[in-house]
């Protein structure tokens, strides 16, 4: 069906786009930012972000109708052959991304402008929107292309843009100032290392093309350079992806920024900065050589456990909804890269599924939040009192994503939780099985606590009556980008084929389909 | 159409469909009347299985696993049923309430675990064992005092882990087997076998992990108590039965459960707490009979875990009656209740005398497989504890309850009769007490294995009337001399003067050094907890030393350190 959707999509859209959909799907919200820029009314600005990241959520279909067709493919900017010019290189393993950033770009622009009217100035709203479209083309190219050092400059292109998206918070919280400087300077750190690693990396091979690189570490891995380019790019990556103990940049950027950004974000940023591990872990680097091994064992699944208890209960101890939310998105980091650590197909193939799903929950979360906070200004989790009653509809959405967040079956989260388990037991893990029970644990406790107030505490009394939300009070836009990520975090449940089918193209292609 | 009415359906289905009906249907009287259907037409479902066998495949390609919905053989047969007809007395029982979250959960619960007893492989056992704890905990917390919601929490967390040790162990096993079935599993299987014999156990509440049941049941709903007794006990007794026939270590536990919540069901004052403890004790002898593991043993326990059904849902209805019309099941504020509630009263001491096994009535008829699988095995201590725990049910559960309920001294109260709905629901599970009683046959047809045993002999009838009446001799002979203060307010442990004169003394001690050593490691563990919760939210709180704004400095310096840490590791790797 996915296929048949696809393939009739590209048959309606002329021969050059889909030609150049590669290109297009990074150049057209880069230039539409400036353009978002001039249009300089909000809502007007508004309404050609949302345009343009329909038009690339359309274009990252095109490309998974080729990836469904070819297997992968190569696009050569200018027809530059790839070790002279750049080439962008689509396969399972990103398309799935692209098709994530892309649609959580429209579903969270949809669900935003409600309040983005409200949080940002009139006069900055233009600028949000341009810096919005920005931070998506950096996601978009980080994830396309197949140059080592565009993964740079991509990379910088969201941060910085980010930064800015994240101070603009500051009109409501002057915290988000902080919050934005210290991401600043840790995600600096973290593209400097990056790109050290990358500059090592030329020495020892002469190449930045991707592909290049790899055929040339076949024959070097046991040269130093190499070993030294791969610790650092490896913890620079680890810094924008929010790897324990380098993620103390995050909860206060999601709880802080516009309401916008935080979805936008938490559904994205970190999961395109993983992607690019996994791409250099095992796509660039040797998954087989020694010190890939090692560093996997030594510091990736440590610290993924770590992540996994010891932020699950700093989000069970948070009052701050948001920072909640961030904190338990640190932990389900820590699945993530608990499933990379393992260098099996199938822990990368149930990592990644994951990444999909938790982008699908958190996302649904934080609209959840961002609309009770339209509503009645809610920020702490003792406000959610009563909301089961007050707003039965959002609640319920709200619910059956932190259901998927736990991992109750029916949902989502269950599958992939389940695949994470089950690779780790295959891996003779049995700790990581442990600690991933453990963890779930802790997940029923602190969302049971939200659950708790909206379902069993009565709402607080305004004159002596509840004051009940009218649904007509709750704008349509932003609740129905709610109700469809709810909906898909049932409907993943017992059709996870796209995900799924993805996931373990890519990490068969990775890995061979074997263990290390 | 034909087709249709000829597939086989899985009885579970309705009941759960029903639930999701209830949920959205906003009209009281629709609600109550899918309420008492759905039981009828799970029970269509049931009557038109012909055949024992799996249906209802599903694959899910998601998992990559083909699930069996629902397997209809000797085992899950009798335990649809029980659970059908709890069902519609439970439906029956609650007509009264207008609530619409306890409708909807009472009825998703009594189909998750009917749905449970019908899974054929342990993904579908996991999703409706945890799905029983979802949906049940609604049943406590309805109550709405502070003390309910956190019993309903403590309950919660119990459940969850048991599940969640039950999806480990099925987990495991499927490393070791390649198979998802849900079949005998036995110790053998190591940690595997282990992991889902402890997550079973949690649901049966054996001994040391029973708390859950005497913290929670007595806090929950009139109704609420009423359907939690039927379902979720019994559901663990089937799993084990599927899963662990005949593991040896189950008799010892099984003995246990009988005989210790005899003693503490005695000095207890709220009476449904006493029928809380008094579900411990049946439980026992339903593992001990699974231990025992031969046809007669697991036959034994299917039957007594369907009288048990009926008589402790009679009991706790009637209880249910009697805290609807007075407010209060403490014991030392109830008595002469007859007067104004004769018929309850009345189905009141028709479970009474079910449970303690009175000729002619159920728990005589089933309770009887189980010794004699006892004894025909010759564990003669086990024997004698459950003989001796026979006689306490008929102390704690036989004369205690009606007793200080509905005669006793006269505490005045002047109520109405229960209402026609709880009247009638406790009409039928007397009448089918007293028909199980007297039509074994029926009952022991529908067993897992064929049964010819047969439980009228002179000798039985005879051992058993033996243990009754001595006890109620007695208690009539203390009532006549004047012994038996029965016109003071007096406190449980005066009625079981008499069984233990000889003991008392021991007793008492015994009792006072365990709740002593008790209340002593309790105040120790809660102060270790509480030392544990204030360090952790020191940890971690937004205000604890974790959430501290770090300056930006120390953060850059973590990443060099984690770096350094990772450089090393590369070069040492060889």
């Amino acid at each position: 069906m996915n296929a048949l959707i696809v393939s009739n999509l590209t048959a309606l859209l002329p021969a050059w786009v889909v030609m150049h959909a590669a290109s297009l799907i990074v150049v057209t919200p880069l230039l539409s930012g400036p353009i978002a820029l001039i249009l300089s009314r909000g809502r007007l600005a508004w309404a050609w972000a949302l345009v343009i990241s329909v038009i690339t959520f359309a274009l990252s279909l095109v490309l998974y109708g080729q990836v469904l067709d070819h297997g992968s493919v190569v696009y050569a900017f200018g027809d530059w052959a790839p070790p002279l010019g750049i080439t962008y290189n689509i396969d399972a393993l990103n398309v799935l991304i692209l098709l994530l950033v892309a649609g959580m770009g429209v579903l969270s622009l949809v669900n935003g402008l409600p309040s983005v009217l409200r949080e940002i100035a009139p006069k900055d709203q233009a600028p949000f929107f341009a810096a919005f479209m920005l931070c998506l083309t950096g996601l978009m190219g980080v994830t396309i292309t197949g140059d080592a050092f565009n993964v740079f400059v991509f990379l910088e292109i969201s941060s910085i843009s980010t930064y800015v998206l994240v101070a603009m918070g500051g009109t409501t919280d002057r915290r988000a100032l902080t919050a934005s400087f210290n991401y600043l300077i840790l995600g600096t750190i973290g593209a400097t290392f990056f790109v050290i690693g990358l500059g090592l990396l030329y020495m020892a091979t002469g190449t930045l093309n991707m592909a290049d690189i790899t055929a040339h570490l076949h024959t070097h891995s046991e040269d130093r350079v190499v070993r030294a380019a791969f610790a650092f790019i490896v913890i620079g990556l680890g810094l924008k992806t929010a790897m324990f103990p380098l993620h103390t940049w995050l909860p206060s950027a999601y709880a802080y920024s516009p309401t916008i950004v935080g979805t936008f974000l938490a559904s994205t940023a970190t999961k395109v900065a993983f992607y690019a591990m996994v791409r250099f872990i095992l796509g660039v680097f040797d998954p087989g050589s020694p010190f890939s091994g090692a560093l996997l064992e030594i510091v990736l699944a440590p610290m993924a456990i770590a992540a996994m208890i010891i932020c699950s209960v700093q989000a069970l101890h948070q009052a701050d909804l948001r920072k909640l939310l961030a904190y338990s998105s640190v932990a389900q980091l820590g699945y993530m890269l608990l499933g990379l650590s393992m260098g099996t197909a199938a822990g990368v193939s149930a990592s990644l599924l994951h990444l999909f799903n938790h982008a699908l929950m958190k996302g649904a979360l934080f609209m959840g939040v961002g609309i009770f906070g339209l509503q009645y200004g809610i920020r702490q989790v003792q406000d959610l009192r009563g909301l089961g009653k007050t707003m039965p509809l959002t609640a319920a959405a709200f619910t059956i994503s932190g259901l998927s967040l736990i991992g109750v079956p029916l949902t989502a989260g269950f599958v992939s939780k389940f695949y994470l388990i089950t690779a780790a037991l295959e891996r003779g893990w049995w700790w990581a099985a442990a600690a991933i029970l453990a963890s779930s644990v802790l997940a029923i406790f602190y969302v049971g606590r939200m659950l708790e107030m909206m379902y069993l505490r009565e709402a607080p009394k305004a004159k002596g009556r509840t004051k009940k939300a009218k649904t007509g009070n709750v704008p349509l836009l932003a609740l129905v980008p709610l109700l469809i990520l709810a909906l898909a975090n049932i409907w993943f449940f017992f059709d996870a084929s796209l995900p799924k089918g993805l996931a373990d193209a890519a990490a068969t292609a990775l890995l061979g389909g074997g263990a290390l | 159409m034909t087709e249709l009415l000829s597939a086989p359906m899985n009885p579970a289905m309705a009941i759960l469909v029903a639930g999701l009906i209830i949920a959205a249907l906003p009209w009281h009287y629709a609600r109550k009347a899918v309420m008492l259907i759905s039981p009828f037409v799970a029970l269509f479902f049931w009557l038109k299985m012909s055949a024992f066998g799996d249906y209802a495949p599903l694959t899910l390609d998601t998992l990559g696993m083909s699930l069996t919905t629902f397997r209809f053989d000797g085992l899950s047969r009798i335990w649809g049923l029980i659970f059908i007809i709890a069902a519609f007395l439970n439906a029956l029982f609650a007509l009264h309430d207008r609530d619409r979250l306890q409708d909807t959960m009472s009825v998703l619960y009594g189909g998750a675990a009917m749905a449970a007893v019908f899974a054929g492989d342990l993904i579908t056992l996991f999703i409706f064992w945890e799905m029983t704890a979802f949906t049940s905990v609604f049943l406590i917390w309805r109550t709405g005092t502070a003390a309910a919601r956190n019993a309903g929490l403590r309950y919660l967390v119990m459940h969850i882990g048991s599940g969640v040790l039950l999806l480990a162990g099925a987990v495991l096993l499927h490393a070791q087997t390649g198979s998802w079935a849900f079949d005998h599993i036995g110790l053998e299987a190591g940690l595997a076998g282990w992991l889902i014999f402890i997550g079973f156990g949690i649901k049966a509440a054996f001994p040391l992990l029973h708390s859950w049941l005497q913290d929670a049941y007595p806090k929950a709903t009139i109704t609420g108590a009423v359907v939690l007794s039927a379902f979720t006990t019994k559901m663990a007794i089937y799993a084990l039965a599927r899963g662990y026939a005949g593991t040896e270590i189950l008799i010892y536990i099984g003995a246990i459960m009988a005989l210790f919540p005899v003693f503490f069901a005695v000095i207890e004052n709220d009476l449904r707490r006493v029928l809380s403890f008094s579900i411990n004790n049946q439980l026992g002898f339903m593992v001990v009979g699974i231990g025992i593991g031969t046809s007669l043993g697991i036959n034994g326990a299917a039957a007594h875990a369907f009288a048990d059904v009926l008589f402790k849902g009679l009991l706790f209805m009637s209880m249910g009656a009697v805290l609807y019309r007075t407010g209060t099941t403490k014991a030392s504020e109830l008595g002469g209740l007859f007067r104004s509630m004769p018929i309850t009263a009345f189905f009141c001491l028709i479970g009474a005398g079910s449970i303690s096994a009175f000729p002619l009535m159920s728990a005589f008829v089933t309770k009887a497989l189980i010794l004699a699988a006892v004894a025909d095995e010759g564990h003669w201590i086990i024997w004698l504890i459950l003989v001796f725990a026979s006689a306490g049910v008929l102390e704690h559960a036989g004369i205690k309850i009606p007793y200080f309920s509905f005669f006793a001294h006269d505490s005045g109260r002047r109520v109405k009769e229960a209402p026609w709905n709880m009247l009638l629901a406790m009409g039928i599970a007397a009448f089918l007490s007293v028909f199980i009683g007297v039509n074994h046959r029926w009952l022991y047809a529908l067993l897992p294995y064929a049964n010819d045993y047969e439980p009228y002999t002179l000798g039985h009838i005879v051992g058993q009337m033996q243990l009754l009446l001595a006890a109620i001799f007695a208690f009539a002979l203390l009532m006549r001399i004047g012994w038996y203060p029965s016109e003071k307010r007096m406190t449980i442990l005066d009625v079981d003067w008499f069984w233990r004169k000889p003991g008392k003394a021991l007793a008492q001690w015994t009792y006072a050094i365990i709740a002593r050593l008790w209340a002593h490691s309790k105040r120790g563990l809660l102060h270790t907890l509480s030392r544990l919760s204030s360090m952790m939210s020191e940890a971690f709180s937004p205000e604890g030393s974790f959430s501290r704004v770090i300056p930006t400095g120390a953060l850059a310096g973590s990443a060099v350190a984690l770096l350094t840490l990772a450089l090393l590791g590369v070069y040492m790797a060889s």
